[in-house]
């Protein structure tokens, strides 16, 4: 264990008390990338100087007593999805090779107001579509538990830096699970909070209406603490929430006694892996023997959630994506008129996964189909919410496994549905627009990591935090990838 | 429900320039996806409003204030083609 493995908590006291600085939190991150990325390949862009810069910058403000706050001097990974001024930003796109965005995301804004250290961009699925990370067009990254795996996706890169200690937290974005199921596939904390209290300004936009950023770390003390760093509204995201939003620290040491949990009954059986059910077991006996009270809760139009959603993310990204058209940024194929400029453009320029989801939303959306696809899955989204609306009146949290298997090796799930099913258990809170978290618990027998994930309703970050936080004391889960016990 | 699509027509309308081929295989794997996510038909809606904002937000208005904007030669920097503070790009119509 070096400074590369400290949460960001510790991390944080530990600049306080003077056992560290800055500087070296983010040479230690550095020099693990350096031994860990030839394998792993977390990053497409490693920003060593402008890191260290900001190291050294966090530092003098701290010994001027200027101190911002928990983020202050920490080490952070972005995912190449999020604009950073002047450093490359390609969403792990062939068509964005090179491009150097013109301005900051809000939530990149906010780390810098933070006082954070950026250290680089961390790879992903293209434009976020994909479990896996192996739709990067430069490659996959590799999971830190065993090489041989997917680290899960989109946010492949983001939970994958976290899990091998080449940075402290990161951020990753979530339209179907993509923070939560690469968290549960890395060992790592994974949360997507509510739909709008995290500005989208400046993320490069996969499905508006379902995207949503949010922390990737190593406990749930440090997803509060990054995620109090970039929540807020923004004039710039016109779907930002501009009303209250509770304190993410109300309930935080509250436990669960008293607390009801149900526990979704259609996320079991066939499709789901033994060691995944046993750890959601495990843990809700622990919160009971904790004092919760456990109930049985069905939902079941989480049934057609997977369909709603394959029909609402590629209508959304086909329209999102129209604007990657060769024209003002990134590449361009030549063409004798604009329209063949274009399309040749986009042909070579999107992988084969993006390539299908725009086609799949341009279906859905075109003249005789759209109220029959994109308006009915609109549809079955409102009967979705209803139905967890109603949960809710009865219980304070819901629980589920995060995704129904443990990493799976490369190549595995080559069928697009198949793949599709990764994200079963984490898009319906994507369609409800509630905030969700992923919990690491345990080691299946093969010494892959097991989560679990905790549901609330909109704004209920508070009591879900509080069930996360004893969902890990209870778990006690410690364990490290063994590349990083063979580097020491 | 087998669903049949003209591909190359989705195709042009997403101005995506694809070869047969691949446009083949592309149609047989929408088919099998879009007749999975055809199951949402077997939802009861009548009298369901579809969903927007989950938060039910309807608009977002700001003060109409003016402020800056990007750089234009930042922002043409990343152009592939730029000409005189425009963006260049070849004719929308075919030359005879």
């Amino acid at each position: 264990m070096g400074l590369a493995d400290l949460t960001i908590t510790d991390a944080a006291a530990g600049l306080r008390a003077g056992d560290h600085t800055s500087v070296d939190l983010t040479e230690a991150v550095l020099e693990r990338a350096s031994m860990t990325e030839a394998e792993i390949h977390a990053y497409l862009t490693i920003d060593r100087n402008a890191a260290l810069e900001a190291a050294r910058a966090a530092d003098a403000e701290l010994a001027a007593g200027e101190d911002r706050g928990t983020l202050h001097g920490i080490p952070i990974a972005l995912k190449d999805n999020m604009c950073q001024r002047g450093v490359e930003t390609t969403a792990a796109s062939q068509i964005l090779a090179g491009y150097r965005p013109p301005y900051d995301a809000t939530v990149v804004t906010k780390l810098r107001d933070a006082g954070a250290v950026l250290v680089g961009k961390a790879n992903l699925d293209e434009f976020a579509m994909g479990s896996s990370t192996e739709n990067s067009a430069y490659g996959p990254t590799r999971n830190p538990w065993d090489p041989g795996r997917v680290p899960g996706g989109s946010s492949g890169g983001s939970a994958a830096a976290v899990a091998a200690g080449s940075a402290l937290g990161a951020l990753g974005s979530d339209t179907g699970g993509s923070i939560r199921q690469p968290g549960s596939l890395c060992g790592v904390v994974g949360m997507k909070p509510t739909y709008g209290t995290v500005s989208r300004y400046g993320l490069i936009a996969f499905a508006s209406s379902l995207d949503q950023i949010g922390p990737i770390t190593r406990t749930v003390d440090d997803a509060v603490a990054l995620l109090e760093g970039i929540t807020g509204h923004d004039p710039l995201d016109a779907t930002s929430w501009a009303g209250e939003y509770p304190d993410l620290r109300a309930e935080m040491d509250a436990g669960v006694s008293g607390k009801r949990i149900g526990v979704v009954t259609e996320f079991a059986g066939e499709g789901y892996e033994a060691a995944v059910t046993e750890a959601l077991s495990r843990t809700l006996d622990q919160l009971s023997d904790a004092g919760a009270d456990i109930v049985e809760v069905s939902l079941p139009t989480v049934e057609l959630a997977l369909s709603a959603y394959y029909l609402i993310a590629p209508a959304e990204c086909s329209a999102n994506l129209a604007r990657f058209d060769g024209m003002r940024y990134g590449l361009r194929v030549d063409g004798e008129t604009t329209e063949e400029m274009m399309a040749r453009t986009r042909a070579e320029g999107f992988g084969p996964e993006v390539i299908r989801r725009i086609l799949l939303g341009t279906y859905a959306l075109s003249a005789g189909y759209y109220d029959a696809f994109y308006g009915q899955a609109h549809k079955a989204r409102t009967v979705l919410r209803n139905e967890f609306a109603t949960a809710y009146e009865k219980v304070d949290v819901l629980m589920s496994p995060t995704s129904p298997t443990v990493a799976f090796p490369f190549d595995a799930k080559s069928d697009p549905l198949t793949m599709y099913l990764s994200d079963v258990c984490t898009i319906p809170s994507n369609l409800a627009g509630d905030p969700g978290i992923s919990v690491p618990v345990g080691l299946d027998p093969q010494g892959l990591p097991v989560g679990v994930q905790v549901m609330a309703p909109a704004m209920g970050e508070p009591v879900m935090f509080a069930v996360a936080k004893e969902i890990e004391r209870l778990s006690g889960f410690d364990a490290r990838p063994t590349m990083l016990e063979e580097l020491a | 429900m087998p669903i049949d699509i003209d591909i190359a027509h989705v195709a042009r309308l997403a101005r995506l320039d694809l070869a047969p081929e691949r446009l083949e295989t592309l149609r047989s794997q929408l088919s099998a996806i879009l007749e999975h996510a055809a199951t949402v038909q077997s939802l009861d809606t009548e009298g369901v409003e579809p969903s927007n904002h989950p938060l039910g937000f309807v608009n977002a208005f700001r003060d109409d204030v003016v402020t800056g904007s990007l750089d234009r030669d930042e922002v043409l920097s990343m152009a592939p083609e730029a000409r005189d503070g425009y963006f260049a790009a070849p004719p929308a119509m075919g030359q005879e």
